[in-house]
């Protein structure tokens, strides 16, 4: 018998409806999920005079303008926001990273007796928290509400993150370090010459983690911020918009006629304007989603 | 004894100086904040403190443990979580299960990349777009004012408010979710099903003998730390989602706690449903993970 015979079954009908299936199941599946952005990216071009008359489908804009652009470029809010979240994000990094990854290199270490209980130290906190009310009059006690920190400090070490480092750190082959060991380099110069080049695309996994996690964050600063702040970062200053029907900052401090007209779309603006530092990392994710996914997934 | 510890710290030395700033960043935001708990059994005055405020005792938990509304609220908890569990689990596995049937190349790349992308757009940016499209002249209102619902706002309406927060979330995740369920079933040895085909096999007798059983480790080890949650929902998108017109069958423990806690500053009650909260969870999660080692899973520890 011919075993190494290319083999070219025939599609049985079975064969055909199940794909026809499944092809536009996935083909409905794709369209739902990239519609609606692509509606707010629409609507977002489209006049505000069209769009609360009509609601309807949009497929590109209908009567072009770029009013709502004009008014969310303008908006104190908006921009301060954007602004503050890119602060956030310059402040936070450096501190996820360092901290996540002296956590998994100690935790993909051996040989220390004291080992145990410091693992059972630092995966205790993962399981158990004092809540909301003490984590709130924590950062009160340390004088950091209404404070950048406050928005930079809670949640900066995530131990699930330096778990996936520590399993990162632990598929480097054990030769590597041992050889440089026995040649005399010392732990601190193993761990900057031999680990942590090689667990690059794991940081940058982390980077990316991080970075979304901070840049879509709006819970803490409302909890931790003054209603007045001017350190909302954007998503805040958005959900005030969205929710409470948001005023602009006017000179003259009333509420601008204008932008009730156009909030709306102004909406819309703001929130792809918000959305494209996510849009614009989004391809850099792509090339690690495996990867990084996968060490993630080995601890389930 | 006391020297084999100081030899071993001095040969660690290192790593253990590694490891201190991840011990002190650990103590002054999570430990610390635990001595807060202590809140629960006080009658806590802001100003007077911790130190100034009176001792109850148990006063607090009995408060919440006479109180229907607490009931209600628990109710809410497990409604949602269970009903989530139900629809949006099995969701991720069947993309992947669809997607592994397609062979590799343009649309099933195109179509994991976008069915990805609802998962980096933010929580509020998402509720926003709730909002707008089930309004009472949003998009997705008239979708099913066509279809022949009355027209309303849909948020207003407590029947709406599951099926909009799990299909919202089932958008939001279905994508991302299936990597993982992808990943188990590139796995599958493909000489399986080569060796199904030339026994003459049909492609849903080779999915269901071959497909299916690859992915149930994956399947089985999710569902059960899934179960391990299943007393916990998070407060953000309900915060996000619900008004007053809902919020009978939409406030969950954690958005109850933020309500008594932060917005009524009623911190001692809030401090001792927190507890009980993270209490009932963390038994959860102990009872689940036993589960998943008797089935022979590794478990989380």
């Amino acid at each position: 018998m011919n075993i190494k015979r290319k083999k070219r079954r025939k599609k049985s009908i079975e064969d055909w409806i199940l794909d026809i299936i499944i092809y536009s199941i996935l083909i409905f599946l794709a369209f739902v999920c990239f519609y609606p952005l692509w509606y707010v990216v629409v609507a977002s071009f489209s006049s505000s005079r069209y769009i609360a008359s009509q609601g309807a489908f949009l497929v590109w804009p209908e009567e072009f303008s770029l009013k709502a652009y004009e008014f969310a470029f303008q908006d104190a809010d908006i921009m301060r926001g954007f602004k503050n979240s890119i602060l956030i994000e310059i402040l936070s990094l450096p501190i996820n990273i360092v901290l996540t990854m002296l956590c998994g290199y100690f935790l993909a270490s051996t040989g220390m007796k004291l080992k145990k209980p410091i693992v059972a130290y630092i995966m205790f906190t993962m399981f158990f928290s004092g809540g909301l009310v003490p984590a709130y009059l924590n950062i009160k006690s340390l004088g950091l509400y209404d404070t950048i920190w406050a928005l930079v400090l809670p949640g900066a070490l995530s131990v699930y993150n330096a778990i996936i480092c520590k399993t990162a750190i632990e598929g480097i082959p054990e030769s590597l370090p041992e050889s440089a060991f026995i040649d005399g380099a010392s732990d601190w110069q193993i761990l900057w010459k031999i680990i942590l080049p090689l667990i690059k695309p794991t940081a940058a996994v982390l980077v990316l983690y991080y970075g979304v996690s901070h840049w879509n964050a709006w819970f803490n600063a409302s909890i931790y911020l003054k209603s007045t702040s001017d350190l909302k970062p954007a998503q805040l200053v958005l959900r005030y918009i969205m929710i409470k029907g948001g005023m602009i900052e006017d000179v003259t401090g009333g509420v601008d006629a204008e932008f009730s007209l156009y909030a709306d779309t102004i909406q819309y603006a703001a929130i792809v304007i918000i959305t494209i530092p996510i849009l614009c990392v989004y391809p850099f994710l792509q090339k690690h989603f495996a990867k990084g996914v996968m060490i993630g997934a080995v601890k389930g | 004894m006391i020297k084999e510890y100081i030899k071993d710290i001095k040969k660690n030395k290192v790593k253990y100086l590694i490891v201190l700033p991840v011990l002190i960043y650990l103590f002054v935001f999570n430990y610390r904040s635990m001595y807060g708990i202590v809140v629960a059994f006080q009658d806590y005055r802001p100003r007077r403190g911790i130190a100034g405020s009176e001792w109850v005792g148990f006063e607090n938990f009995i408060r919440f443990f006479k109180d229907p509304y607490f009931y209600r609220v628990f109710r809410n908890t497990l409604s949602i979580s269970f009903t989530t569990l139900i629809f949006a689990f099995p969701a991720p596995i069947i993309l992947a299960l669809m997607l592994n049937e397609v062979k590799d190349g343009i649309f099933k790349r195109c179509v994991q990349t976008i069915t990805y992308l609802p998962h980096f757009i933010a929580l509020v940016i998402i509720c926003g777009m709730v909002m707008q499209f089930t309004m009472t002249n949003g998009l997705i209102t008239n979708i099913l004012v066509f279809f022949g619902m009355e027209r309303q706002n849909m948020l207003l309406n407590k029947d709406f408010f599951y099926p909009i927060y799990i299909i919202s979330g089932i958008w939001a995740s279905i994508g991302w979710d299936s990597i993982i369920y992808l990943a188990a079933l590139s796995s599958v040895d493909q000489e399986q099903y080569e060796a199904a085909r030339v026994d003459g096999a049909s492609r849903l007798k080779q999915i269901w003998h071959i497909t299916l059983p690859g992915i149930l480790p994956v399947v089985s080890m999710k569902l059960i730390l899934r179960m391990g949650h299943i007393v916990s929902v998070g407060r953000e998108k309900i915060l996000l989602l619900y008004n007053a017109n809902t919020q009978e069958i939409a406030e969950v423990i954690s958005t109850y706690n933020y309500r008594k806690g932060l917005l009524d500053a009623d911190f001692s009650y809030s401090t001792a449903v927190g507890l009980f909260d993270t209490l009932i969870n963390l038994l959860f999660l102990l009872l689940s993970n036993k589960l998943a080692k008797k089935m022979g899973q590794s478990g989380l520890f």
